[in-house]
C-alpha cells in the first residue's frame, strides 16, 4: 500500500445508523485512514460537493454509499458518485433493498405529505402550506430536491458493483469489504458481499420438522431458550435472511427480522418466507388456515417485505395511470 | 443467445388450423423471435412424416433447439423427445407449445387465437433456449407385485402374473377373497352360475405356489418408486392360528353367537361372530369378530376354543405386521353400492318390501340366507309381482351424473330369475335401456319374450298410501310411463331398486397412499382414458376393475389381464428409466432450516442430522416442484423448472407488452435537479 487511495462515504434516505456502523470498527478506522484520503463523508468529514463534481471521472478508488432514493437530489448525488467512483458500494439495508424508507411505498406523496403538513395532531400549519421544488424569495430563487412518489434502491437507480446487507451491517462484514478492496480480493461486480446460505445455518437453537399450528406475537411468550423459535409459533425470518450477522437476534430469543435481505439468487424475499410459512401451517382445513394466518400475522407487509417492499416484485402500491401522485382506486 | 431453435406449428387437421392462422403463426416465429432459424407449420406433426420433418431439421440445418406448437405435452411431449434424440439431440432439448388445449379448443375468436398462439410460442422459444441437457438414470425392477383388492379383477391380475412365474403378494380386506362376484347367484347375461365360474379361480389362487394370499389386511404404509417400492401390510388379529387351522368349521359351528351380516349377506342373513363369509371361502380360516363375540365381551364362553381340534384359536394373537418390496403395484379395489336410503321416496328402510339389488343377488343365491326362494321380507310369502327400478343413485344430478354400466343388465337377470322362480308378474320401470354389449341386446329380447313389462318412466315414488281398489296391502310404484303419456300407479308386492355403483367410501385415502388422483367422483383416474387405460400418472401404480369406473364382469376381468401383461412388460424389461426432471439441493446454500422435511408427497426428503442438512434422493422425487418453491433460502433447484427458464418463459408471453429485456428499474419520474 504506497499510494494513498480515496473513499467517499454518503448517506440518502437512511437514519445514520449505517454512519455509526462504519465507526464500529473500532481502531480499524485509523487504518482506514491510512489507506484512504477521505474525500467526501457529510456525517464527519468537511467536504462540497462542487468539489466532487469538480473531480476527473473514476477518481475516487471506493465509495460506501447508504441509504435509499427518495429525492432527487439523492438521485443526483448517486449518480454524480457513480460518475466518480471506480468502486460503488451499497452500504446498509436501505441502498440494499429500501428498508424501512421502502415502505413508504405503500403510499404515495400525495399521502404522505396530506399526513405530514396537515393530519397529524401535532402539525401546526393554518395556511396549508406545502414545500415547493421552487420559491422565489426577495434574494432570488430557492431550490428545494423533488420529493419522489416511489422510493428506491441505489441499484434501482445507477449501476451497483457490490451490496453490504444489513441494518446496519455487521463491524466485520464492513471490514472484509474494506480489506477485500485493499487487497484487490473483490468478488465478481454484481454480487453481494456475504454468505451463500441463510440465517438458521448460524443459529444455535435445535430444530425439527416444522409444523405450525398458531403464529404468537413476540409479545405473547417467553420463548424456550433452545428449540428454534419458529417451531414455537414466533415468525422468524431467519429461515430466509441471508446469514452475515451471526444469527444476532434469534441466538438472544428475538425472532429475526430479515434485514440481512434474501439469499443468494433470491428475486423476493416476502414470496420465499410467505410460501415457505404457508407449507408448514399445520392443517388441511381452508378456514382454520384463514384464521392462523389473520390472527398471527396481522400485518403482512411489515411482517414480509420490512426490508425489501422497494426492491421487491410487488415494489409498490399501485398509482393511478396518469401518475399524478394518486393512488389508483385498487391500491 | 447463440442456440438455433426449430419452430414446428402443427394443425392438427383443422383442431388448431380451424382457429388459429398457422401460416401467419409460422412467418411470423420466423421473422421476429431472436434465435428461430426453421420456422414451419405441418398438416400433422406427430404422425412420422412430421417428426422427420424435425429429425432433417436437426441434422441437416443444425438446430440446437426444437419447439413444437401443437397439443397438450401430456399427449406428445414423448413423441417429439423420441424425434429428436433420434437424430442425436438430447430429447430434454425439446419443448410444447400447447395451442390445441390452450388455445384453439378454448378461444373462440381466430384473431384473439392467433394472438395468444403468438405469445405462446414466444415463451417457449425463450424458455427453450436456457434449456439444459439431462440424462434419465437406470434402476432395476423388482419382479415381485402387490395386488391391492381380491375381487374377480384382483384375482385375474394375480393369477396372470403367478401363471407367468412371478411372485405375487395378493391383499384383501375381508377374510376371503372373491369381492361382489362371490355374492351373486347367476351372471348376465349367460347366465352361468357365479360361484362355478369364480371359486375355481379362487382356489387356483389359494393354492398358486406363486401367490402370497394376506386375507384380512390391509396396506399400510406406502414407499418408494417404480421398480422398487416398500410396503408394510398390517395382518388383521384373526384370532386363529393359520398354521394349525385345518378349516374344519368346527368352531363356527358351535359358536352360539349369531349376528347380522352386513357385509356378505348385505344384511339379508347371520353369521357367527367366528366366521368365513361364506362356505367356499378363500382362504377358509375363519377369523373372530372382536365386537360380538362373546368372550371378548364379557370374557367367558370360548366355546370355539374348546372344541377346535387342533388348538387353532389364540385369543392372545395381536394385528403383525409384514414389510415387502415390489417392483409395481395393481389397486383393485372395486366399487360400493349407493346407500338407497338417500333417497327416502323409494322407500328403503321404511317399507319393508322394498330390497336392493344386492339383498336380491343374495336372495336368489342358493346358498343365501332363503336357499335361492323369493320371498317377501316375512321370509315365507312368494310375491305375485315384482317391480324393478332402475337409476336408482345413478343417472341423476342429486347424487351421481354417471350411469352405473350394470343395472340395465342385471334387471333384466333379475327379472329372469323371478319369471324362472315364481309366478310373479315384473315391471321394469326404466329411463333408457342400455345393452350395448356382447349377448345383450339378445338377452333383452329373450325378456320381452319371457312377458318382462317395460315401463319407460322414472319412478317418482314408492308408497304403501293406497287410493284406488286392488292398491290395498301392495307397495304402488308412481311413474309416468312416457311412451304412454300416462301417469300410472302400479301395485306390486316388492320393488327391488337398483342401486348406482360408487367409489369405495375409502377410495380418495387410498389414492393418496399410493400417489394417484381420483376422477371428481371418487374413481381412480387412468394415465390415458382411451390409449392406456390401466396405467396412471405414477410409474409403477395400475389399476384395474371397478375401482377404475363401472363395469360389467367381462370388462373387469380384461383390466386385470391387461395390468398384469403391463406389470410383466416392466419385469421382464428388467430396468425402467427415472425422469431427470427431479429437484436438488445445493448443500451449501441449504441452512437445515427443516422448512421442506415435511412436505414431499413421495417421502423423498430426508434431513442428515450429521451435516445438518437436508437431501432429496433423486430416485424417488417426481420433479413436483413442492419443495423448490417452500425452500425460504432457495438451496432447491428444480431441473427443467429453473427460475431463470420460467421467468424467460413470462417475458415471452408478454412480449408484446414489454420491450426490449423487460428493464427493471422503473422509470426516473423527474429528472434529477441539481441540489
Ligand atoms: C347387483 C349387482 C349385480 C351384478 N351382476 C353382474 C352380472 O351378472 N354380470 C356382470 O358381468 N357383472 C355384474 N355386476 C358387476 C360386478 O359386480 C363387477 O363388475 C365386479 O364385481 C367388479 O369386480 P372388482 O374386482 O373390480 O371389484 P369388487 O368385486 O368390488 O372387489 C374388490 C375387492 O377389493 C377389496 N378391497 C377394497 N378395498 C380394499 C383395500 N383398501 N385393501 C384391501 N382390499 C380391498 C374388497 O374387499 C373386494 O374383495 C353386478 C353388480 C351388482 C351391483
Ligand atoms: S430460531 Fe429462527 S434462525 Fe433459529 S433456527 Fe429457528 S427459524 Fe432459524
Ligand atoms: S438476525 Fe435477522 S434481523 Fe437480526 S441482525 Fe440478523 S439478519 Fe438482521
Ligand atoms: S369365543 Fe367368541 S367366537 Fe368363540 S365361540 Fe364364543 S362367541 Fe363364538
Ligand atoms: S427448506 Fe431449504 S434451507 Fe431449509 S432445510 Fe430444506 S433445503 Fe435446507
Ligand atoms: S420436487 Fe421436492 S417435494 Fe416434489 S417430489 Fe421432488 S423432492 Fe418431493
Amino acid at each position: 500500500m504506497t499510494k494513498k487511495g480515496k473513499l467517499a462515504n454518503y448517506w440518502a434516505a437512511s437514519c445514520g445508523g449505517c454512519e455509526i456502523a462504519v465507526l464500529g470498527i473500532n481502531e480499524k478506522i485509523l487504518d482506514v485512514a491510512n489507506a484512504f484520503d477521505i474525500v467526501l463523508w457529510p456525517v464527519a468529514v468537511d467536504a462540497k460537493i462542487h468539489s466532487i463534481e469538480k473531480m476527473e471521472d473514476k477518481s475516487i478508488d471506493l465509495c460506501l454509499f447508504n441509504g435509499a432514493i427518495r429525492t432527487s437530489e439523492q438521485e443526483y448525488m448517486a449518480r454524480l458518485l457513480r460518475a466518480k467512483s471506480k468502486v460503488m458500494v451499497a452500504f446498509g439495508s436501505c441502498a440494499h433493498e429500501g428498508c424501512i424508507p421502502g415502505l413508504a411505498n405503500v403510499t404515495n406523496r400525495e399521502e404522505i405529505f396530506q399526513t405530514a403538513y396537515h393530519d397529524t395532531p401535532s402539525t401546526d400549519n393554518p395556511e396549508g402550506i406545502r414545500p415547493q421544488t421552487e420559491t422565489e424569495v426577495d434574494e432570488g430563487m430557492l431550490y428545494l430536491p423533488v420529493f419522489y412518489d416511489t422510493v428506491k434502491t441505489l441499484g434501482q437507480t445507477i449501476e451497483v458493483d457490490y451490496y453490504l446487507p444489513g441494518c446496519p451491517p455487521e463491524p466485520e462484514r464492513i471490514w472484509d469489504s474494506i480489506f477485500a478492496k485493499l487487497e484487490g480480493k473483490l468478488p465478481a461486480p454484481g454480487s453481494v458481499i456475504g454468505a451463500e446460505t441463510t440465517v438458521c445455518d448460524d443459529c444455535p437453537r435445535t430444530r425439527e420438522e416444522k409444523k405450525i399450528t398458531e403464529f404468537k406475537r413476540t409479545w405473547e411468550i417467553i420463548p424456550d431458550p433452545e428449540t428454534c423459535l419458529l417451531e414455537q409459533g414466533l415468525v422468524c425470518c431467519g429461515i430466509a435472511t441471508r446469514a452475515g450477522c451471526g444469527a444476532l437476534c434469534p441466538t438472544v430469543g428475538s425472532p429475526c427480522i430479515g434485514c440481512y435481505g434474501p439469499n443468494e439468487g433470491v428475486e423476493d424475499f416476502g414470496a420465499r418466507m410467505m410460501t415457505a410459512l404457508a407449507s408448514v401451517i399445520d392443517s388441511e382445513d381452508p378456514e382454520e388456515i384463514d384464521r392462523i394466518i389473520h390472527e398471527g400475522i396481522p400485518d403482512p407487509v411489515g411482517t414480509f417485505y420490512r426490508f425489501s417492499l422497494a426492491a421487491s416484485q410487488l415494489r409498490r402500491s399501485t398509482l393511478a395511470a396518469d401518475g399524478d401522485g394518486e393512488a389508483a382506486a385498487s391500491a | 443467445m447463440t442456440e438455433k431453435v426449430g419452430v414446428y406449428i402443427c394443425h392438427c387437421g383443422s383442431n388448431i388450423a380451424g382457429v388459429v392462422d398457422v401460416e401467419e403463426v409460422a412467418k411470423w416465429a420466423g421473422e421476429n423471435l431472436e434465435g428461430v432459424a426453421v420456422s414451419r407449420e405441418y398438416k400433422f406433426m406427430c404422425s412420422s412424416l412430421g417428426q422427420e420433418l424435425i429429425e432433417d431439421d436437426i441434422k441437416n440445418e443444425g438446430l440446437t433447439r426444437v419447439v413444437v406448437a401443437a397439443c397438450s405435452p401430456h399427449l406428445h411431449e414423448r413423441t417429439f423427445r423420441r424425434a429428436c434424440a433420434n437424430a442425436g439431440l438430447n430429447p430434454y432439448l425439446c419443448h410444447m407449445a400447447s395451442i390445441r388445449e390452450q388455445v384453439s379448443w378454448v378461444v373462440e375468436d381466430n384473431e384473439v387465437a392467433t394472438e395468444k398462439a403468438k405469445a405462446m410460442i414466444a415463451g417457449a422459444v425463450n424458455r427453450v433456449q436456457l434449456h439444459e441437457e439431462l440424462e434419465p438414470s437406470l434402476v432395476p425392477v423388482n419382479p415381485n407385485t402387490l395386488v391391492v383388492g381380491g375381487g374377480i379383477a384382483g384375482i385375474q391380475a394375480s393369477l396372470e402374473l403367478a401363471d407367468a412365474g412371478y411372485p405375487v403378494y395378493l391383499v384383501e380386506r375381508e377374510p376371503s377373497i372373491g369381492g361382489h362376484m362371490a355374492q351373486f347367484d347367476k351372471t348376465f347375461p349367460t347366465l352361468d352360475c357365479a360361484a362355478c365360474i369364480l371359486t375355481p379361480k379362487m382356489s387356483d389362487v389359494g393354492a398358486h405356489p406363486n401367490i402370497n394370499l394376506l386375507s384380512y389386511s390391509e396396506v399400510e404404509e406406502v414407499s418408494g418408486y417404480v421398480g422398487n417400492f416398500s410396503v408394510r401390510i398390517k395382518k388383521k388379529a384373526k384370532y386363529v392360528d393359520e398354521e394349525l387351522c385345518t378349516g374344519c368349521g368346527i368352531c363356527i359351528e358351535k359358536c352360539p353367537k349369531k349376528v347380522i351380516d352386513d357385509v356378505f349377506e348385505a344384511g339379508m342373513g347371520y353369521r357367527k361372530s367366528i366366521y368365513r363369509p361364506f362356505p367356499q371361502a378363500v382362504p377358509n380360516i375363519p377369523v373372530i369378530d372382536t365386537v360380538s363375540c362373546t368372550y371378548f365381551e364379557t370374557g367367558k364362553c370360548k366355546a370355539c376354543e374348546i372344541f377346535c381340534p387342533t388348538e387353532a384359536i389364540d385369543f392372545e394373537q395381536q394385528d403383525s405386521y409384514l414389510d415387502i418390496d415390489v417392483g409395481n403395484i395393481i389397486l383393485a379395489t372395486g366399487y360400493d353400492l349407493f346407500d338407497c336410503k338417500t333417497i327416502p321416496q323409494y322407500g328403503y328402510g321404511r317399507l319393508a318390501n322394498v330390497f336392493t339389488s344386492l339383498e336380491f343377488e343374495r336372495m336368489c343365491n342358493a346358498s343365501g340366507p332363503t336357499e335361492g326362494k323369493i320371498v317377501l321380507r316375512d321370509g315365507v310369502t312368494e310375491p305375485e309381482s315384482v317391480a324393478i327400478i332402475h337409476c336408482v343413485g345413478s343417472r341423476d344430478e342429486n347424487y351421481n351424473r354417471y350411469c352405473s354400466a350394470i343395472c340395465c343388465m342385471s334387471s333384466l337377470k333379475f327379472g329372469h330369475l323371478v319369471v324362472e322362480k315364481t309366478d310373479a308378474e315384473v315391471f321394469s320401470c326404466y329411463i333408457d335401456m342400455r345393452t350395448n354389449q356382447k349377448g345383450y341386446e339378445e338377452f333383452y329380447e329373450r325378456l320381452l319374450e319371457e312377458g318382462m313389462n317395460f315401463v319407460r318412466g322414472k319412478v317418482a315414488e314408492v308408497t304403501d298410501a293406497f287410493r284406488l281398489p286392488g292398491e290395498e296391502g301392495k307397495l304402488i310404484v308412481q311413474v309416468e310411463d312416457t311412451l304412454l303419456g300416462i301417469q300410472r300407479r302400479i301395485p306390486v308386492d316388492m320393488v327391488i331398486l337398483m342401486a348406482a355403483l360408487e367409489p369405495r367410501a375409502d377410495a380418495r385415502e387410498v389414492g393418496l397412499q399410493f400417489g394417484i388422483a381420483c376422477s371428481m367422483e371418487g374413481w381412480f383416474t387412468e394415465r390415458h382414458p382411451k390409449l392406456d387405460p390401466v396405467a396412471t400418472m405414477t410409474d409403477g401404480i395400475f389399476i384395474a376393475g371397478a375401482a377404475q369406473g363401472p363395469k360389467d364382469i367381462p370388462a373387469v376381468v380384461a383390466q386385470g389381464a391387461a395390468a398384469a401383461a403391463r406389470v410383466q412388460g416392466m419385469i421382464t424389461k428388467g430396468t425402467v428409466e427415472i425422469e431427470p426432471v427431479v429437484a436438488t439441493i445445493t448443500e451449501e446454500m441449504c441452512s437445515g432450516c427443516r422448512i421442506c422435511n415435511t412436505l414431499c408427497p413421495f417421502n423423498a426428503i430426508e434431513y442428515l442430522e450429521d451435516k445438518e442438512v437436508s437431501y432429496i434422493n433423486t430416485a424417488l422425487c417426481k420433479g413436483c416442484g413442492t419443495c423448490v418453491a417452500a425452500c425460504p433460502a432457495q438451496a432447491i433447484s428444480g431441473a427443467h423448472y429453473s427460475n431463470e427458464q420460467i421467468f424467460a418463459e413470462i417475458e415471452g408471453l408478454l412480449y408484446d407488452v414489454i420491450s426490449g429485456n423487460g428493464a427493471k428499474a422503473p422509470q426516473v419520474e423527474q429528472e434529477p435537479v441539481p441540489a
